[in-house]
């Protein structure tokens, strides 16, 4: 991840989100009977593309908005382990 | 998921018993990886990169229903079956895998954490509820068990049926032969796959079920697309079957129409909210090598759900219409409906006559339904170990290869109740479909427990009581629907989904849910700064 996570980059992907929330009530082709390359209903042909939106929106998280920080975290010594109950011998 | 035809040929059963071994095969192989520590046997180590955590995560999620199911639905109610389903899911899970997911695997490397009760009991330090969450998810897992094992069994006995004419004799009450005389008793088949799951799991812990996952990801989206492709070609061509779809009097599959409500169709949303809760999916989270593992599951699980749910649903569309023109044999409920769970078994045993490729169908179907199991069998041992036996015997009080040992015993235990529980269930009709049924209503629950998964990553001022009330109010109200439901309102042998005001019921339990989160949180103290601190992850300053 080359790019540098800026606040501004995440927010486009969370109003794309958002976008494509709303664009899943696809009212306008519930009654529609017309056939996408002749087979396909374009009720479905719109849900199978929206699936494939759904993909680039996350490939657009995960490249505009990564916690890049959260693995650095992760790594880091714990300071103190919270109550856990389950310690590895080895 | 009981199909009618006889099936003579013994090949089907041949491929899937090719298949089954492989399996124990590769079990056999995963465990010669093993470690020998805790730590691998129930996480992998951490050592799962992105293609792997794809494999087990999409196969985890997708059971059987995915291929029999959804081509079951769309026979029944058309093509909106995908927009409900499929395309919710793929937006949804990928959401909670980038929001939640991340965020938890690197809370659990960060502190060594194996299961889910351990994370909740610590972050909000409260025993009581770990405990509480334990006996829930407990609870909520074992039907989806049962499920699982009862459906496996039900279809190796429509995979197998005629094939031993004199060794399983079935007779209807009238003294006639039974449709599926000849095939597989259920509690054989049933038997057969819990002891593959057991072999691979038992020896090779989660890096069985992470490997084990992968091959049966592989073998149900390439069997269901090869299905696809074959019927299509048997029509004369998709193009020719939507025509003949469209010249019978259900051509309606077309569209969304009314077969499903507005309300249903967006409260549905709530549905894949389920996999933030899922016990079986957090320990295949915390399996990630680093967080960068998760870059391809976030992106690839919408275009695989897209891949496996597309073809099926085109299946189950053009079956109504060879059904509607007497082209397709279905068995029926008591009512006269056609059972819809036998339309992809119908579609390929009576267009294509081809042993093979019902052999093959058969292990896409069966790899489905094991690749939750595996996981979840798992889960369940390790969440005893660790939550029961550990959690009160003291972390020092066992060597790791104890630990081991004791998981491996506990899950023996798990595999053998589930599946005399299974038998138990199987022998009695109305028992099964209740089964089923609550297998429904699990997912409601899990998905109902969205807001403590949410709130204990993102919400600071979440509080002990508050998620405590949030469980409870969870619990209460999940109890009162589903008594509502199984018991009081609907028949035994009834397909259709239970709906409140036209919304799925899951809507009003996430309501009580949250409401009982935010409020109860709201009137409480929070928790000390240096607890939250340990489980939020600074803001990043660049």
């Amino acid at each position: 991840m080359s790019k540098r996570w800026h606040p501004r980059s995440g927010w486009i992907v969370w109003i794309g989100a958002a976008s494509l929330f709303l664009l899943h009530h696809d009212f306008w082709y519930w009654n529609d009977r017309t056939l996408v390359m002749g087979f396909l209903p374009i009720g479905l042909a719109y849900h199978f593309a929206y699936s494939m939106a759904a993909a680039l929106l996350w490939a657009g998280a995960v490249r505009f908005a990564w916690p890049r920080h959260i693995e650095e975290w992760a790594d880091q010594p714990a300071p103190s382990r919270p109550q856990s109950p389950v310690r590895m011998k080895s | 998921m009981i199909l009618t035809i006889a099936q003579t040929s013994l090949t089907p059963l041949w491929i899937i018993i090719a298949y089954l071994g492989l399996l124990l095969g590769l079990g056999a192989i995963s465990s010669r990886f093993f470690r020998g520590t805790a730590a691998d046997y129930f996480v992998v180590s951490r050592s799962v990169g992105s293609f792997l955590l794809l494999m087990s995560v999409f196969g985890t999620t997708m059971t059987g229903f995915a291929l029999v199911g959804s081509t079951g639905e769309s026979f029944a109610k058309g093509i909106g079956v995908y927009g409900l389903m499929a395309s919710w899911s793929g937006l949804i899970h990928s959401a909670v895998f980038f929001l939640i997911g991340i965020r938890l695997w690197a809370i659990g490397k960060r502190y060594g954490y194996m299961t889910q009760c351990e994370y909740f009991r610590n972050r909000f330090e409260s025993p009581a509820l770990g405990f509480l969450l334990f006996v829930i998810l407990v609870l909520l897992l074992i039907p989806y068990l049962l499920v699982g094992v009862i459906a496996a069994g039900r279809f190796l006995q429509a995979t197998t049926a005629g094939m031993f004419p004199d060794l399983f004799v079935m007779t209807l009450p009238n003294g006639n032969p039974h449709p599926l005389t000849g095939s597989l008793p259920l509690w054989l088949g049933s038997l057969v796959i819990c002891l593959v799951v057991l072999g691979y799991v038992f020896f090779g812990g989660l890096r069985g079920a992470v490997w084990a996952n992968t091959f049966q990801t592989i073998v149900f989206m390439v069997t269901g697309v090869i299905a696809f492709y074959l019927i299509a070609e048997k029509f004369g061509g998709m193009e020719a079957a939507t025509a003949r779809l469209l010249a019978t009097d259900k051509s309606e599959r077309v569209i969304r129409g009314s077969q499903i409500g507005n309300a249903q169709f967006f409260t549905y949303c709530f549905v894949p909210l389920s996999v933030a809760m899922f016990p079986h999916l957090f320990q295949h989270w915390l399996t990630a090598r680093s967080a960068r593992s998760f870059r391809l599951t976030v992106v690839a699980h919408p275009v695989f759900i897209a891949i496996v749910w597309t073809p099926c649903i085109l299946i189950g569309m053009w079956a109504a219409g060879l059904y509607a023109e007497g082209g397709l044999r279905l068995p029926k409920n008591p009512d006269g409906t056609p059972i819809s769970n036998a339309v992809l078994g119908a579609m390929i045993n009576q267009l294509m006559h081809s042993p093979v490729l019902s052999g093959l169908v058969g292990a896409g179907v069966l790899a489905a339904i094991m690749s939750s199991l595996d996981s979840q069998f798992m889960c369940v041992g390790t969440m005893f170990t660790n939550d029961i036996v550990v959690r009160f015997a003291g972390p020092d009080r066992f060597t790791d290869r104890q630990k081991v040992w004791i998981s491996r015993a506990f899950i023996l235990a798990i595999v053998a109740v589930t599946y005399a529980l299974a038998v138990y269930m199987m022998g009695d009709d109305r028992r099964s479909q209740s089964v089923f049924a609550l297998g429904v209503w699990c997912f409601s629950g899990f998905a109902a427990l969205f807001p403590l998964a949410f709130a204990a990553v993102y919400w600071r001022r979440t509080t002990r009581a508050g998620a405590l009330g949030c469980v409870l109010v969870t619990a209460i109200v999940w109890c009162i629907l589903f008594y509502r439901d199984v018991f009081a309102e609907k028949s035994a042998h009834s397909e259709d989904e239970t709906l409140i005001f036209g919304m799925m019921p899951v809507a009003f339990i996430f309501g009580a849910s949250a409401i009982a989160l935010v409020v109860i949180s709201l009137m409480t103290r929070p928790l000390s700064n240096a607890t939250l601190d340990k489980f939020f992850v600074p803001a990043e300053t660049n």
